[in-house]
Protein backbone atom coordinates (compact mmCIF):
# COMPACT_ATOMS: atom_id res chain seq x y z
CA UNK A 1 0.00 0.00 0.00
CA UNK A 2 1.08 3.51 -0.63
CA UNK A 3 -0.49 6.40 -0.76
CA UNK A 4 0.76 9.54 -2.55
CA UNK A 5 -0.30 13.18 -2.62
CA UNK A 6 0.64 14.92 -5.52
CA UNK A 7 0.50 18.84 -5.36
CA UNK A 8 -2.60 18.99 -4.16
CA UNK A 9 -5.30 22.27 -3.89
CA UNK A 10 -8.76 22.72 -3.74
CA UNK A 11 -10.79 25.50 -3.63
CA UNK A 12 -14.66 26.04 -2.50
CA UNK A 13 -17.33 27.75 -4.35
CA UNK A 14 -14.62 28.08 -6.88
CA UNK A 15 -15.11 30.87 -9.73
CA UNK A 16 -17.50 32.92 -7.19
CA UNK A 17 -16.54 36.19 -4.77
CA UNK A 18 -16.74 33.54 -2.53
CA UNK A 19 -14.18 31.55 -3.50
CA UNK A 20 -11.32 30.34 -0.51
CA UNK A 21 -8.54 27.88 -1.42
CA UNK A 22 -8.72 25.37 0.98
CA UNK A 23 -5.92 23.34 -0.02
CA UNK A 24 -2.86 25.02 -1.32
CA UNK A 25 -0.31 22.74 -3.57
CA UNK A 26 -0.23 20.13 -0.96
CA UNK A 27 2.28 17.11 -1.23
CA UNK A 28 3.30 14.33 1.22
CA UNK A 29 3.19 10.05 0.82
CA UNK A 30 1.76 7.71 3.35
CA UNK A 31 4.05 4.38 4.06
CA UNK A 32 2.81 1.16 5.00
CA UNK A 33 1.94 0.94 9.15
CA UNK A 34 2.99 4.68 10.25
CA UNK A 35 1.05 6.38 12.49
CA UNK A 36 0.76 9.49 11.16
CA UNK A 37 -1.08 12.80 12.82
CA UNK A 38 -2.15 15.99 11.18
CA UNK A 39 -2.12 18.99 13.12
CA UNK A 40 -3.10 22.28 11.96
CA UNK A 41 -5.83 25.23 13.13
CA UNK A 42 -9.40 24.95 13.24
CA UNK A 43 -10.19 25.78 9.72
CA UNK A 44 -6.45 25.59 8.07
CA UNK A 45 -7.69 22.48 5.47
CA UNK A 46 -7.76 19.37 7.76
CA UNK A 47 -10.82 17.95 7.15
CA UNK A 48 -10.81 18.91 3.73
CA UNK A 49 -7.63 16.99 2.84
CA UNK A 50 -8.46 13.92 4.64
CA UNK A 51 -11.86 13.86 2.35
CA UNK A 52 -9.15 13.85 -0.20
CA UNK A 53 -7.58 11.05 0.70
CA UNK A 54 -11.21 8.46 0.74
CA UNK A 55 -12.15 9.93 -2.70
CA UNK A 56 -14.80 12.03 -1.75
CA UNK A 57 -13.67 15.23 -2.41
CA UNK A 58 -11.37 15.85 -6.34
CA UNK A 59 -8.59 17.54 -6.37
CA UNK A 60 -8.70 20.61 -8.49
CA UNK A 61 -5.48 20.58 -9.23
CA UNK A 62 -2.95 17.87 -8.78
CA UNK A 63 -3.89 14.39 -7.87
CA UNK A 64 -3.67 11.67 -5.11
CA UNK A 65 -2.53 7.96 -5.93
CA UNK A 66 -3.18 4.71 -4.72
CA UNK A 67 -1.02 1.84 -5.86
CA UNK A 68 -0.02 4.00 -8.30
CA UNK A 69 -3.47 4.76 -9.31
CA UNK A 70 -5.02 7.86 -9.80
CA UNK A 71 -7.95 8.08 -7.82
CA UNK A 72 -9.54 10.51 -9.75
CA UNK A 73 -9.84 8.68 -12.99
CA UNK A 74 -13.16 7.53 -14.38
CA UNK A 75 -12.65 4.26 -14.20
CA UNK A 76 -10.60 4.10 -10.69
CA UNK A 77 -12.86 1.59 -8.38
CA UNK A 78 -13.63 4.51 -5.90
CA UNK A 79 -16.36 1.92 -4.10
CA UNK A 80 -14.29 -0.34 -3.03
CA UNK A 81 -11.07 1.91 -2.10
CA UNK A 82 -13.57 3.32 0.28
CA UNK A 83 -13.55 0.15 1.69
CA UNK A 84 -9.32 0.53 1.62
CA UNK A 85 -9.36 3.70 3.09
CA UNK A 86 -11.73 3.56 5.75
CA UNK A 87 -12.66 7.70 6.95
CA UNK A 88 -14.18 7.90 10.95
CA UNK A 89 -15.87 11.41 10.42
CA UNK A 90 -16.01 14.14 12.92
CA UNK A 91 -18.80 13.45 15.67
CA UNK A 92 -19.37 9.92 13.65
CA UNK A 93 -21.95 8.90 16.30
CA UNK A 94 -24.48 11.15 14.04
CA UNK A 95 -24.58 8.53 11.17
CA UNK A 96 -26.06 5.79 12.81
CA UNK A 97 -29.37 5.41 11.89
CA UNK A 98 -30.08 1.52 11.76
CA UNK A 99 -32.61 0.20 13.90
CA UNK A 100 -29.98 -1.96 15.88
CA UNK A 101 -26.60 -1.65 16.40
CA UNK A 102 -25.35 -4.82 14.84
CA UNK A 103 -27.35 -4.03 11.74
CA UNK A 104 -25.93 -0.75 11.65
CA UNK A 105 -22.47 -2.18 11.73
CA UNK A 106 -23.27 -4.23 9.12
CA UNK A 107 -23.93 -1.28 6.60
CA UNK A 108 -20.44 -1.00 5.40
CA UNK A 109 -19.24 -4.66 4.86
CA UNK A 110 -22.78 -4.98 3.26
CA UNK A 111 -22.08 -1.77 0.66
CA UNK A 112 -18.89 -3.96 -0.03
CA UNK A 113 -20.98 -6.25 -2.04
CA UNK A 114 -19.70 -9.52 0.90
CA UNK A 115 -21.32 -12.61 1.55
CA UNK A 116 -23.88 -12.23 3.93
CA UNK A 117 -22.34 -14.67 6.44
CA UNK A 118 -18.83 -12.27 5.98
CA UNK A 119 -20.56 -8.97 6.58
CA UNK A 120 -21.81 -10.41 9.94
CA UNK A 121 -18.80 -12.13 11.24
CA UNK A 122 -16.95 -8.62 10.02
CA UNK A 123 -19.44 -6.62 12.09
CA UNK A 124 -19.10 -9.07 15.06
CA UNK A 125 -15.42 -8.86 15.07
CA UNK A 126 -15.29 -5.00 14.61
CA UNK A 127 -18.11 -4.56 17.79
CA UNK A 128 -15.50 -6.79 19.74
CA UNK A 129 -12.55 -4.85 18.88
CA UNK A 130 -14.03 -1.68 19.65
CA UNK A 131 -15.63 -3.25 23.08
CA UNK A 132 -19.45 -3.47 23.13
CA UNK A 133 -20.67 -5.91 24.90
CA UNK A 134 -22.73 -8.53 23.36
CA UNK A 135 -26.04 -7.62 24.99
CA UNK A 136 -26.04 -4.05 23.33
CA UNK A 137 -25.89 -5.82 19.85
CA UNK A 138 -29.65 -5.59 19.47
CA UNK A 139 -30.19 -2.38 21.19
CA UNK A 140 -31.38 0.93 19.01
CA UNK A 141 -27.76 3.21 19.15
CA UNK A 142 -29.73 5.69 19.92
CA UNK A 143 -30.35 4.13 23.60
CA UNK A 144 -26.63 3.96 23.88
CA UNK A 145 -24.38 6.86 25.25
CA UNK A 146 -22.32 9.17 23.45
CA UNK A 147 -19.28 7.44 24.06
CA UNK A 148 -20.54 3.75 23.28
CA UNK A 149 -22.23 5.09 19.92
CA UNK A 150 -19.03 6.60 18.61
CA UNK A 151 -17.28 3.50 19.26
CA UNK A 152 -20.11 1.71 17.38
CA UNK A 153 -19.72 4.12 14.68
CA UNK A 154 -16.02 3.72 14.68
CA UNK A 155 -16.55 -0.13 14.06
CA UNK A 156 -18.95 0.86 11.51
CA UNK A 157 -16.15 1.27 9.35
CA UNK A 158 -13.59 -0.90 10.65
CA UNK A 159 -16.02 -3.80 9.97
CA UNK A 160 -15.11 -2.84 6.27
CA UNK A 161 -11.23 -3.89 7.25
CA UNK A 162 -9.36 -1.07 6.06
CA UNK A 163 -5.96 -0.62 5.60
CA UNK A 164 -5.79 2.89 6.39
CA UNK A 165 -8.05 4.46 8.60
CA UNK A 166 -8.17 8.18 9.10
CA UNK A 167 -10.10 9.54 12.00
CA UNK A 168 -11.11 13.02 12.66
CA UNK A 169 -10.99 14.39 15.98
CA UNK A 170 -12.17 11.25 17.46
CA UNK A 171 -11.80 12.65 20.71
CA UNK A 172 -14.17 15.75 20.48
CA UNK A 173 -16.32 15.62 22.80
CA UNK A 174 -15.28 12.32 25.19
CA UNK A 175 -15.07 12.29 28.89
CA UNK A 176 -11.31 11.55 29.70
CA UNK A 177 -11.63 7.81 30.17
CA UNK A 178 -13.62 7.55 27.25
CA UNK A 179 -10.98 9.63 25.05
CA UNK A 180 -8.48 6.94 26.62
CA UNK A 181 -10.02 3.92 25.44
CA UNK A 182 -10.46 5.13 22.21
CA UNK A 183 -7.07 5.98 21.91
CA UNK A 184 -5.97 2.99 23.02
CA UNK A 185 -8.33 1.10 20.77
CA UNK A 186 -6.80 2.60 17.98
CA UNK A 187 -2.75 2.71 18.82
CA UNK A 188 -3.73 -1.58 19.36
CA UNK A 189 -5.59 -1.43 15.72
CA UNK A 190 -2.23 -0.16 14.73
CA UNK A 191 0.30 -2.02 16.16
CA UNK A 192 -1.42 -5.31 16.29
CA UNK A 193 -3.38 -5.08 13.06
CA UNK A 194 -1.08 -3.03 11.57
CA UNK A 195 -3.63 -0.56 10.03
CA UNK A 196 -1.85 2.60 8.79
CA UNK A 197 -3.06 5.43 11.19
CA UNK A 198 -3.76 8.83 9.96
CA UNK A 199 -5.09 11.18 13.40
CA UNK A 200 -6.45 14.64 13.07
CA UNK A 201 -6.30 16.15 16.31
CA UNK A 202 -5.90 19.21 18.27
CA UNK A 203 -3.85 17.61 21.68
CA UNK A 204 0.00 17.75 21.29
CA UNK A 205 0.05 15.55 24.20
CA UNK A 206 -1.70 12.54 22.23
CA UNK A 207 0.41 13.35 19.18
CA UNK A 208 3.77 13.39 21.18
CA UNK A 209 2.59 10.02 22.69
CA UNK A 210 1.39 8.18 19.66
CA UNK A 211 2.67 9.41 16.33
CA UNK A 212 5.55 8.81 14.40
CA UNK A 213 5.59 11.44 12.11
CA UNK A 214 3.24 14.81 12.08
CA UNK A 215 1.86 16.75 9.27
CA UNK A 216 1.18 20.31 10.66
CA UNK A 217 -0.87 22.97 8.16
CA UNK A 218 -1.64 25.99 8.19
CA UNK A 219 -3.74 28.06 5.98
CA UNK A 220 -4.13 25.34 3.15
CA UNK A 221 -0.41 24.47 3.01
CA UNK A 222 1.31 21.74 4.54
CA UNK A 223 3.78 23.55 6.64
CA UNK A 224 5.95 20.70 8.85
CA UNK A 225 6.03 16.94 7.46
CA UNK A 226 8.67 15.46 9.98
CA UNK A 227 9.07 13.26 13.33
CA UNK A 228 7.25 14.54 16.54
CA UNK A 229 10.70 15.90 18.41
CA UNK A 230 11.68 18.10 15.17
CA UNK A 231 8.43 19.43 15.08
CA UNK A 232 7.91 20.36 18.98
CA UNK A 233 11.57 21.80 18.29
CA UNK A 234 10.08 25.04 16.66
CA UNK A 235 7.40 26.58 19.42
CA UNK A 236 7.45 30.06 18.95
CA UNK A 237 6.27 28.93 15.13
CA UNK A 238 3.73 26.85 16.13
CA UNK A 239 2.54 29.31 18.46
CA UNK A 240 2.01 31.73 15.73
CA UNK A 241 -0.28 29.61 13.58
CA UNK A 242 -2.34 28.82 16.72
CA UNK A 243 -1.17 25.28 18.07
CA UNK A 244 1.06 24.38 20.91
CA UNK A 245 3.67 21.84 22.14
CA UNK A 246 3.15 19.08 24.49
CA UNK A 247 2.39 20.42 28.30
CA UNK A 248 6.12 18.44 28.91
CA UNK A 249 7.91 20.27 26.13
CA UNK A 250 6.87 23.57 27.63
CA UNK A 251 7.70 22.82 30.75
CA UNK A 252 11.44 22.03 29.86
CA UNK A 253 11.65 25.50 27.87
CA UNK A 254 10.28 27.40 30.82
CA UNK A 255 12.97 25.39 33.17
CA UNK A 256 15.69 26.12 30.38
CA UNK A 257 14.67 29.81 30.68
CA UNK A 258 15.07 30.19 34.37
CA UNK A 259 18.64 28.57 34.01
CA UNK A 260 18.21 24.93 34.50
CA UNK A 261 20.27 23.54 31.82
CA UNK A 262 17.66 20.35 30.71
CA UNK A 263 17.52 19.24 27.48
CA UNK A 264 14.63 20.21 25.90
CA UNK A 265 13.64 17.90 23.21
CA UNK A 266 11.42 15.72 25.47
CA UNK A 267 8.10 15.64 24.49
CA UNK A 268 6.53 12.88 26.25
CA UNK A 269 6.50 12.28 30.41
CA UNK A 270 9.24 9.60 30.61
CA UNK A 271 11.72 11.65 28.66
CA UNK A 272 10.89 14.57 30.69
CA UNK A 273 11.50 12.95 33.72
CA UNK A 274 14.45 11.65 32.28
CA UNK A 275 16.10 14.83 31.14
CA UNK A 276 15.00 16.37 35.07
CA UNK A 277 16.85 13.42 36.32
CA UNK A 278 19.70 13.70 34.46
CA UNK A 279 20.94 17.22 35.65
CA UNK A 280 19.97 15.95 39.12
CA UNK A 281 22.54 13.64 38.92
CA UNK B 1 -20.86 19.20 -3.72
CA UNK B 2 -23.90 20.35 -1.95
CA UNK B 3 -21.86 23.49 -0.46
CA UNK B 4 -21.77 24.53 -3.94
CA UNK B 5 -25.46 25.56 -4.06
CA UNK B 6 -25.99 29.30 -3.55
CA UNK B 7 -29.17 28.82 -1.71
CA UNK B 8 -30.89 32.63 -0.27
CA UNK B 9 -28.51 33.51 -3.15
CA UNK B 10 -27.08 36.69 -0.97
CA UNK B 11 -24.48 37.61 -3.38
CA UNK B 12 -21.39 39.55 -1.05
CA UNK B 13 -20.39 42.63 -2.52
CA UNK B 14 -20.20 46.48 -1.89
CA UNK B 15 -22.62 48.08 -3.85
CA UNK B 16 -25.22 51.00 -3.23
CA UNK B 17 -27.89 48.72 -3.93
CA UNK B 18 -26.66 46.40 -0.81
CA UNK B 19 -25.91 49.30 1.41
CA UNK B 20 -30.27 50.72 1.15
CA UNK B 21 -32.61 49.78 3.70
CA UNK B 22 -34.35 46.75 3.12
CA UNK B 23 -37.28 48.56 3.18
CA UNK B 24 -37.19 50.61 0.13
CA UNK B 25 -35.78 47.65 -1.46
CA UNK B 26 -39.02 45.43 -0.56
CA UNK B 27 -41.13 48.00 -1.92
CA UNK B 28 -38.99 48.70 -4.58
CA UNK B 29 -38.76 45.07 -5.74
CA UNK B 30 -42.80 44.93 -5.27
CA UNK B 31 -43.24 48.60 -7.19
CA UNK B 32 -41.11 46.95 -10.01
CA UNK B 33 -43.07 43.50 -10.41
CA UNK B 34 -46.32 45.98 -10.24
CA UNK B 35 -45.37 48.04 -12.99
CA UNK B 36 -44.45 45.24 -15.20
CA UNK B 37 -48.46 44.77 -15.62
CA UNK B 38 -49.57 48.15 -16.22
CA UNK B 39 -48.24 48.89 -20.02
CA UNK B 40 -49.04 46.64 -22.85
CA UNK B 41 -46.23 48.82 -25.36
CA UNK B 42 -42.86 48.87 -26.33
CA UNK B 43 -42.54 52.21 -24.54
CA UNK B 44 -43.24 50.35 -21.26
CA UNK B 45 -40.51 47.72 -21.78
CA UNK B 46 -38.11 50.27 -22.87
CA UNK B 47 -38.23 52.14 -19.42
CA UNK B 48 -38.26 49.27 -17.60
CA UNK B 49 -35.59 47.94 -19.40
CA UNK B 50 -33.60 50.79 -18.81
CA UNK B 51 -34.68 50.50 -14.94
CA UNK B 52 -34.00 47.04 -14.76
CA UNK B 53 -30.23 47.28 -16.20
CA UNK B 54 -29.12 50.32 -14.31
CA UNK B 55 -30.46 48.27 -10.93
CA UNK B 56 -27.89 44.98 -12.58
CA UNK B 57 -25.24 47.52 -13.32
CA UNK B 58 -25.76 49.22 -9.67
CA UNK B 59 -25.67 45.90 -7.53
CA UNK B 60 -22.65 45.01 -9.05
CA UNK B 61 -23.34 41.11 -8.86
CA UNK B 62 -21.99 39.55 -12.16
CA UNK B 63 -25.01 38.70 -14.72
CA UNK B 64 -24.43 35.38 -14.71
CA UNK B 65 -25.48 34.92 -11.55
CA UNK B 66 -29.44 36.62 -11.96
CA UNK B 67 -29.21 34.66 -15.08
CA UNK B 68 -29.04 31.31 -12.63
CA UNK B 69 -32.39 32.06 -11.34
CA UNK B 70 -33.83 31.87 -15.17
CA UNK B 71 -32.85 28.21 -15.66
CA UNK B 72 -35.87 26.64 -13.01
CA UNK B 73 -38.27 28.09 -15.35
CA UNK B 74 -36.89 27.86 -18.47
CA UNK B 75 -40.07 25.35 -19.15
CA UNK B 76 -43.05 27.51 -17.37
CA UNK B 77 -41.16 30.15 -19.86
CA UNK B 78 -41.11 28.14 -22.66
CA UNK B 79 -44.90 26.89 -22.58
CA UNK B 80 -45.72 30.53 -22.12
CA UNK B 81 -44.46 31.62 -25.21
CA UNK B 82 -45.64 28.91 -27.00
CA UNK B 83 -49.27 29.41 -25.61
CA UNK B 84 -49.04 33.22 -27.03
CA UNK B 85 -47.96 32.60 -29.86
CA UNK B 86 -50.25 30.03 -31.45
CA UNK B 87 -53.09 31.08 -29.72
CA UNK B 88 -53.45 34.94 -29.83
CA UNK B 89 -56.02 35.82 -32.74
CA UNK B 90 -55.40 38.73 -35.50
CA UNK B 91 -53.92 39.09 -38.62
CA UNK B 92 -52.15 35.70 -39.85
CA UNK B 93 -48.52 35.53 -40.77
CA UNK B 94 -47.49 32.14 -41.12
CA UNK B 95 -49.64 29.08 -40.94
CA UNK B 96 -49.35 25.58 -41.19
CA UNK B 97 -51.14 22.29 -40.20
CA UNK B 98 -53.67 24.07 -37.66
CA UNK B 99 -51.46 26.21 -36.01
CA UNK B 100 -51.53 30.11 -37.08
CA UNK B 101 -49.07 32.17 -36.11
CA UNK B 102 -50.26 36.13 -36.02
CA UNK B 103 -48.57 39.37 -35.52
CA UNK B 104 -50.61 39.67 -32.24
CA UNK B 105 -49.26 36.54 -31.28
CA UNK B 106 -45.74 37.13 -32.02
CA UNK B 107 -45.96 40.55 -30.30
CA UNK B 108 -47.77 39.22 -26.96
CA UNK B 109 -45.62 35.88 -26.76
CA UNK B 110 -42.98 38.56 -26.49
CA UNK B 111 -43.92 40.58 -24.29
CA UNK B 112 -44.94 37.93 -22.30
CA UNK B 113 -41.72 36.35 -22.06
CA UNK B 114 -40.01 39.69 -21.21
CA UNK B 115 -42.43 39.89 -18.55
CA UNK B 116 -41.52 36.99 -16.88
CA UNK B 117 -37.72 36.78 -17.51
CA UNK B 118 -38.10 40.99 -15.80
CA UNK B 119 -40.11 39.53 -12.60
CA UNK B 120 -37.69 36.82 -12.08
CA UNK B 121 -34.70 39.01 -12.54
CA UNK B 122 -36.23 41.89 -10.61
CA UNK B 123 -37.07 39.79 -7.52
CA UNK B 124 -33.66 38.52 -7.34
CA UNK B 125 -31.84 41.26 -7.61
CA UNK B 126 -33.24 41.87 -4.11
CA UNK B 127 -32.60 38.70 -1.91
CA UNK B 128 -28.95 38.97 -4.24
CA UNK B 129 -28.15 42.23 -2.70
CA UNK B 130 -29.78 41.57 1.08
CA UNK B 131 -29.33 39.26 4.11
CA UNK B 132 -31.65 37.27 4.91
CA UNK B 133 -31.46 38.34 8.25
CA UNK B 134 -31.38 41.95 6.85
CA UNK B 135 -34.89 41.00 5.10
CA UNK B 136 -36.91 39.83 7.71
CA UNK B 137 -35.90 42.92 9.91
CA UNK B 138 -36.98 45.23 6.84
CA UNK B 139 -40.63 42.62 6.63
CA UNK B 140 -41.25 42.86 10.27
CA UNK B 141 -40.93 46.57 10.44
CA UNK B 142 -42.86 47.12 7.26
CA UNK B 143 -45.42 45.06 8.64
CA UNK B 144 -45.54 45.89 12.16
CA UNK B 145 -48.64 48.07 11.77
CA UNK B 146 -50.55 44.88 11.53
CA UNK B 147 -49.59 43.58 15.16
CA UNK B 148 -52.03 45.99 16.00
CA UNK B 149 -55.38 43.36 14.51
CA UNK B 150 -53.09 41.07 16.37
CA UNK B 151 -51.04 39.68 13.70
CA UNK B 152 -47.72 38.12 15.40
CA UNK B 153 -46.13 39.73 13.17
CA UNK B 154 -42.69 39.84 15.01
CA UNK B 155 -43.15 35.92 15.22
CA UNK B 156 -43.53 35.22 11.72
CA UNK B 157 -40.68 36.97 11.38
CA UNK B 158 -38.83 35.33 13.68
CA UNK B 159 -39.82 31.84 12.35
CA UNK B 160 -38.83 33.37 8.91
CA UNK B 161 -34.93 34.12 10.12
CA UNK B 162 -34.56 31.12 11.95
CA UNK B 163 -35.94 29.29 8.99
CA UNK B 164 -33.31 30.80 6.85
CA UNK B 165 -30.94 30.06 8.68
CA UNK B 166 -31.31 26.83 8.99
CA UNK B 167 -31.12 26.12 5.48
CA UNK B 168 -27.29 26.21 5.24
CA UNK B 169 -26.86 24.61 8.30
CA UNK B 170 -29.52 21.85 7.28
CA UNK B 171 -27.12 21.52 3.89
CA UNK B 172 -23.86 21.19 5.72
CA UNK B 173 -25.18 18.84 7.96
CA UNK B 174 -26.94 17.14 4.58
CA UNK B 175 -23.65 16.86 2.88
CA UNK B 176 -21.76 15.66 6.39
CA UNK B 177 -24.03 12.67 6.66
CA UNK B 178 -23.78 11.76 2.72
CA UNK B 179 -20.39 11.96 3.09
CA UNK B 180 -20.18 9.77 6.09
CA UNK B 181 -22.31 7.10 4.97
CA UNK B 182 -19.92 7.07 1.41
CA UNK B 183 -17.27 6.56 3.56
CA UNK B 184 -18.89 3.40 4.94
CA UNK B 185 -19.83 2.79 0.71
CA UNK B 186 -23.69 4.11 0.44
CA UNK B 187 -24.61 4.89 -2.81
CA UNK B 188 -26.78 7.60 -4.09
CA UNK B 189 -26.16 7.90 -7.16
CA UNK B 190 -27.13 4.35 -9.33
CA UNK B 191 -30.34 2.43 -8.94
CA UNK B 192 -33.74 2.88 -10.56
CA UNK B 193 -36.50 5.29 -8.67
CA UNK B 194 -37.15 2.78 -5.88
CA UNK B 195 -33.58 1.64 -4.63
CA UNK B 196 -32.78 5.66 -4.66
CA UNK B 197 -35.38 5.89 -2.47
CA UNK B 198 -34.48 3.13 -0.52
CA UNK B 199 -30.80 4.16 -0.47
CA UNK B 200 -32.26 7.53 1.13
CA UNK B 201 -32.81 6.14 4.63
CA UNK B 202 -29.13 6.46 5.63
CA UNK B 203 -29.42 9.85 4.56
CA UNK B 204 -32.35 10.90 6.03
CA UNK B 205 -33.07 9.07 9.54
CA UNK B 206 -29.81 10.23 10.87
CA UNK B 207 -30.93 14.04 9.08
CA UNK B 208 -34.23 14.31 11.16
CA UNK B 209 -32.43 13.55 13.88
CA UNK B 210 -29.91 16.20 14.10
CA UNK B 211 -32.63 18.62 12.69
CA UNK B 212 -35.10 17.32 15.75
CA UNK B 213 -31.58 18.12 18.29
CA UNK B 214 -30.90 21.37 16.89
CA UNK B 215 -34.32 23.17 17.08
CA UNK B 216 -34.20 21.28 20.71
CA UNK B 217 -31.13 23.06 21.71
CA UNK B 218 -31.84 26.53 19.99
CA UNK B 219 -35.44 26.51 21.69
CA UNK B 220 -33.28 25.89 25.26
CA UNK B 221 -30.61 28.03 24.59
CA UNK B 222 -33.11 31.21 23.53
CA UNK B 223 -35.61 30.44 26.36
CA UNK B 224 -32.30 30.29 28.32
CA UNK B 225 -31.24 33.92 26.95
CA UNK B 226 -35.18 34.83 28.29
CA UNK B 227 -36.53 34.93 24.69
CA UNK B 228 -40.63 36.05 25.35
CA UNK B 229 -41.41 36.81 21.79
CA UNK B 230 -41.52 40.31 20.44
CA UNK B 231 -42.82 42.05 23.40
CA UNK B 232 -40.91 45.02 24.69
CA UNK B 233 -37.98 43.61 22.65
CA UNK B 234 -35.83 46.60 21.19
CA UNK B 235 -32.62 46.09 18.15
CA UNK B 236 -29.43 45.96 18.54
CA UNK B 237 -29.02 47.52 14.78
CA UNK B 238 -32.64 48.86 14.58
CA UNK B 239 -33.03 50.30 10.82
CA UNK B 240 -32.59 53.97 9.64
CA UNK B 241 -33.42 55.44 7.08
CA UNK B 242 -30.99 57.44 5.93
CA UNK B 243 -30.35 60.00 2.52
CA UNK B 244 -29.29 57.38 -0.08
CA UNK B 245 -33.09 55.87 0.76
CA UNK B 246 -35.27 59.15 0.46
CA UNK B 247 -33.23 59.32 -3.19
CA UNK B 248 -33.93 55.65 -3.83
CA UNK B 249 -37.30 56.42 -2.61
CA UNK B 250 -37.80 59.30 -5.09
CA UNK B 251 -36.37 57.50 -8.23
CA UNK B 252 -38.43 54.76 -7.35
CA UNK B 253 -41.60 56.89 -7.89
CA UNK B 254 -40.62 58.64 -10.91
CA UNK B 255 -39.81 55.15 -12.43
CA UNK B 256 -43.56 54.53 -11.26
CA UNK B 257 -45.06 57.41 -13.13
CA UNK B 258 -43.20 57.63 -16.04
CA UNK B 259 -44.46 53.38 -16.74
CA UNK B 260 -47.82 54.55 -15.93
CA UNK B 261 -47.55 57.89 -17.99
CA UNK B 262 -45.42 57.53 -20.95
CA UNK B 263 -46.88 54.41 -22.28
CA UNK B 264 -50.06 56.12 -22.32
CA UNK B 265 -49.34 59.05 -24.60
CA UNK B 266 -50.41 58.71 -27.85
CA UNK B 267 -46.95 59.66 -29.32
CA UNK B 268 -45.24 57.13 -27.87
CA UNK B 269 -47.51 54.88 -28.38
CA UNK B 270 -45.26 51.70 -30.09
Amino acid sequence: MSLIINHVSYYYNKNTAMEIKALDDVSFKIEDGEFLALIGQTGCGKSTLVQHLNGLLKPHEGAIYFNGENIADKDFDLHTYRGKVGLVFQYPEHQLFEEDVFTDVCFGPKNLGLPQSEVELRAYEALKQVGIADEYFYQSPFDLSGGEKRRVAIAGVLAMKPEVLILDEPTAGLDPKGRDDLLHLIRNLHDKNGITVILVTHSMDDVAAFADRILVMNAGQLVFDDEPRNVFANEEYLNRIGLSVPEVTRIMHLLYQKGLPVRQDAITIEEGLQACLEILR
Amino acid sequence: MLRDITLGQYYPTDSVLHRLDPRVKLLGTIVFLLSLFLFQNFTGYIIATVFLVSMILLSRVPFSFMVRGLKAVVILLAITVLINLFATPGIPLVSFWKFTITKEGIRSAAFMMLRLIYLIIGSSIMTLTTTPKNLTDGMEKSLSPLSKIKVPVHEIAMMMSIALSFIPILLEETDKIMKAQMARGADFESGNLFKRIKNMVPLLVPLFISAFRRANDLALAMEARCYQGGNGRTKMKPLKYHLRDLAAYLILALYLAATIVLPRIPALKL
